[in-house]
């Protein structure tokens, strides 16, 4: 029902092109862990070794303690939900979501009984008689995962599942799937270029990129601890801000020398990290907060951009006395 | 053994009786007709051997270089007259019939593709002939005062290719224009091109791919084939398939016929390379 | 220029046209020559047509050549084509090269080749002769038309299955065949109308046994016959009701 992964130093050439750089991985049973990067990172590459549809280089996958070299994806304790979905379109949902059990020689009566369950789960229930066409974009991934999870697998690759969904409909979808993996405790390993998603629903995220694992922990240590310049960049906007001889341009900083990162929302008129009177260059509305750029008086070719307050008035030209009330200092 | 071998070993296995089939029902006989081609009659026996014979006679003796060109001038027209009439059916159909008639409208286009080739030579024959409908039609009209001999020339046999080819030419081309986006014509109008530029320097390239894997289709078809000029030119002139089935007909003389063979091979061969660039046979 | 376009349109049909009517005219002439002036309407062509036995067994013979040689150059042209679309295989743009390469010789080249490799190991000419020759022609198309079918959708689907569980034989039985049945079936009837159509590896290739094109021609020789358009009818019938059910069958359905 579920199992731990273990990815150990695993290379992937293609020719000269490096795809996977090193790539070590420990991923405990149940847990979710989204694999988060820009296009061409690996994250995919990383994927499809864990299920099979690829061979690393050189390097090792155990699942569940066992090496999976030269194990079939059918032979694997893994299922995937492709990111097209991948629905048989000549069957009807209750023969897709039965597939699985099929091949494993479970009697068609034991498997409608399974699939509609399934289809249940994932709030389909009734429909075993349509065909893929006959449904939406969410639905459609609904029975993608219904189809994977029928077959219990011990761990759940899903690539890019929520990717042609719109906004709205990819949120929800979001909630769901973190819902539903809750429920029946298999490990899910998620990929998305999407950040907030990645937010969203993680136990724990892996930021990749160039086919190197950038950072690697929860959510709230990724984003406010990153490890990495890329990962800081990735995970949401940050000012960065050169450390030299313990002087920031817009004054001397308690800090290492390095880059230092101020995440737009950090900076405020109450942070203990002072930046000292800035002018405000531009502003916008956002609903949820105001974002404006600013530039430090004593610094005049520096420009940050701060997340201030939806309740406060700022408008151009003004000039506001501002800090730091987190940061993190990265080196490279 | 590792996933990427098993894959291989499946896919050679799944690839192998199309292969076997191709290499020994197709290469192997290629391969054993080249050899032949080399070898020499004595009398009514084959005598294997290496002997380009074969290919000085076909080169030296009359009879045999000029149907060759017979082959090769029938073939162009019939290509380049062909194109000229198909481009325009395809056009019509593809931009002024109205979208949910243009199947049908195709569909009627090529319906006389699906008598036998055999019984559509025949056809002809019985349009054309001495008797046949166009020339009782031109005497009854008063335009020519004897019957016009069509039927036993050279026109016969262009007017029958040309009737097939232009239903092949007519798809290919369709198929083509029907994927060209209008934005193409648009943004070129839009840039200030005329209708007349709009085709010459976006439409018209842009179908040359269609334009050349019907053209080559043709060049293969007509270079190759018996039946239409049997029919409808006879013996007045030779082509160069006519002369192969004579030499295994009347005279059983197969080192002949096979060396003929081979020069249509390559006659066929050097159009393939002159059009390649262009060629989409994958996607016919 | 409208009209111009309606004009060449209706030429065009008419040039199109003109043979197969005056084959289909011609084939109720009362009388022994097919040509003007229609001398009156009569079945009886198409009563000795249908009694006459050589080309009744010629008929089944076509039909039957084109139904077996059509069905293999499905099979082989289908694993094939999955083959290649699914796997990474070393050289595999020479392998469609080769497999495509017959689709650019001439008929005449082939059956002559086959000729003269069956006479070298002693195959007589025969309909299974002439059926080889015919998967041999219809193998390329079956090829590139279920190759060029096989989009990225296919391919997941596929691997979906693989991922699920399924071997690579029920892979192809339950998601590749059903997926691509619209192609397929038109591969399959496209065979079947060249195979039953064909003449020179026919011709060239059987024996006491022929096809009906090969009996067609034979017809020819004894000159022009209301009898040889009646026959010219009932296949242009036959290929036309196939066209017409494949457009209904398959065509339709798959939009």
């Amino acid at each position: 029902m579920t199992a731990s992964v273990s990815i150990q130093s695993v290379f992937q050439r293609y020719g000269t092109a490096v795809a996977l750089d090193a790539v070590s991985l420990e991923i405990a049973a149940g847990e979710f862990v989204v694999l988060l990067g820009p296009s061409g990172c690996g994250k995919t590459t990383l994927l499809n070794i864990i299920g099979g549809f690829a061979e690393p280089t050189s390097g090792q996958v155990l699942i569940g303690g066992r090496d999976m070299a030269g194990v079939a994806p059918k032979d694997r304790p893994t299922t995937t939900v492709f990111q097209d979905y991948a629905l048989f379109p000549h069957m009807s949902l209750r023969d897709n979501v039965g597939f699985g059990l099929r091949m494993r020689g479970v009697s068609r009566g034991d498997r409608a009984a399974k699939a509609d369950a399934m289809l249940a789960l994932v709030g389909l229930e009734g429909r075993g008689d349509r065909r893929p066409h006959e449904l939406s974009g969410g639905q459609r991934q609904r029975v993608a995962l219904a189809r994977a999870l029928a077959v219990e697998p011990d761990v759940l690759l899903l690539d890019e599942p929520l990717g042609a969904l719109d906004l709205k409909l990819r949120r929800q979808m979001q909630d769901e799937l973190k819902a539903i993996q809750r429920r029946v405790g298999t490990t899910f390993v998620h990929v998305t270029h999407d950040q907030e998603e990645a937010m969203a629903i993680a136990d724990r995220i892996v930021v990749m990129n160039g086919g190197r694992v950038e950072d690697f922990g929860p959510p709230r240590q990724v984003y406010l601890q990153p490890k990495s310049l890329f990962a800081a960049n990735f995970m949401g906007e940050v000012n960065l801000v050169p450390v030299v001889g313990g002087r920031a341009p817009f004054g001397p900083v308690p800090v290492d020398d390095g880059t230092l990162c101020l995440r737009p929302e950090a900076i405020s008129a109450t942070g203990s990290l002072h930046i000292g009177l800035c002018r405000v260059e531009d502003v916008a509305f956002f609903g949820t907060h105001v974002r404006a750029h600013v530039t430090p008086l004593t610094a005049p070719d520096l420009r940050l951009v701060v997340h201030l307050p939806q309740s406060l008035a700022v408008e151009v030209g003004m000039v506001l006395d501002l800090g730091a009330e987190s940061h993190v200092v990265l080196n490279g | 053994m590792t996933l990427a071998a098993r894959d291989r070993r499946l896919g050679w296995g799944l690839l192998a009786p199309a292969l076997i089939w191709t290499a020994a029902f197709f290469i192997l006989p290629f391969l054993a007709m080249v050899a032949l081609s080399f070898a020499s009659m004595d009398g009514r026996t084959v005598v294997h051997g290496f002997d380009p014979g074969n290919y000085v006679r076909i080169f030296t003796d009359w009879t045999m270089l000029k149907a060759l060109i017979n082959s090769l001038e029938i073939t162009l027209v019939v290509t380049v007259v062909s194109v000229v009439l198909a481009w325009p059916l395809a056009a019509i159909i593809a931009f002024r019939v109205p979208a949910r008639w243009q199947r049908l409208a195709l569909l009627l286009a090529v319906l006389p593709f699906w008598t036998s080739y055999v019984v559509r030579s025949y056809s002809w024959l019985l349009v054309l002939g001495q008797n046949g409908v166009v020339n009782k039609a031109l005497l009854g009209l008063g335009v020519v005062a004897e019957p016009l001999q069509i039927v036993a020339t050279r026109s016969a046999t262009v007017i029958g290719f040309v009737h097939f080819f232009v239903m092949l030419l007519t798809l290919t081309i369709y198929a083509n224009l029907i994927q060209l986006s209008p934005n193409y014509a648009r943004a070129a109008q839009d840039l200030g091109a005329n209708r007349w530029q709009v085709f010459a320097h976006v439409i018209l390239p842009l179908t040359l791919p269609g334009v050349v894997t019907g053209a080559f289709l043709t060049f293969v078809l007509c270079i190759g084939d018996y039946i239409t000029p049997q029919i409808l030119g006879g013996n007045a002139e030779l082509t160069l398939p006519q002369l192969i089935m004579l030499q295994l007909g009347r005279s059983g003389n197969f080192p002949l016929a096979s060396a003929l063979s081979v020069v249509l091979m390559a006659v066929v061969t050097l159009a393939y390379f002159a059009a390649s660039r262009w060629l989409r046979l994958d996607r016919v | 220029m409208r009209a111009l376009s309606w004009a060449y349109l209706a030429l065009a049909y008419a040039f199109v046209f003109l043979p197969v009517v005056v084959l289909v005219v011609f084939s109720f002439q009362d009388g022994r020559l097919p040509v003007p002036p229609l001398r009156g309407f009569t079945l009886d062509w198409y009563a000795k047509v249908l009694a006459d036995r050589k080309l009744m067994a010629a008929l089944v013979n076509s039909l039957l050549v084109a139904a077996l040689s059509s069905a293999v150059a499905l099979v082989l042209g289908f694993l094939a084509a999955h083959a290649l679309a699914r796997v990474r295989l070393p050289g595999s743009a020479l392998l469609r090269g080769v497999l495509i390469a017959p689709m650019t010789v001439s008929y005449l080249i082939i059956a002559l080749g086959l000729l003269s490799l069956f006479n070298q190991i002693g195959i007589r000419p025969s309909l299974l002769a002439a059926g080889i020759g015919h998967v041999v022609i219809n193998l390329p198309l079956c090829f590139a038309i279920t190759y060029a079918a096989m989009g990225d959708h296919q391919k997941n689907a596929e691997r979906a299955a693989r991922d699920l569980g399924a071997p690579e034989w029920k892979v192809l039985a339950l998601v590749s065949a059903p997926m691509l049945a619209a192609p397929l079936a038109a591969a399959f009837f496209l065979s079947v109308t060249f195979s039953w159509d064909e003449f020179i590896i026919a011709f060239l290739l059987t024996r006491f046994d022929v096809t009906l094109p090969v009996e067609i021609w034979s017809m020819l020789r004894s000159g022009l016959s209301p009898a040889t358009n009646a026959v010219g009818s009932l296949v242009f019938l036959v290929s036309v009701t196939l066209v017409i059910l494949l457009e209904i069958l398959v065509f339709r359905r798959s939009k």
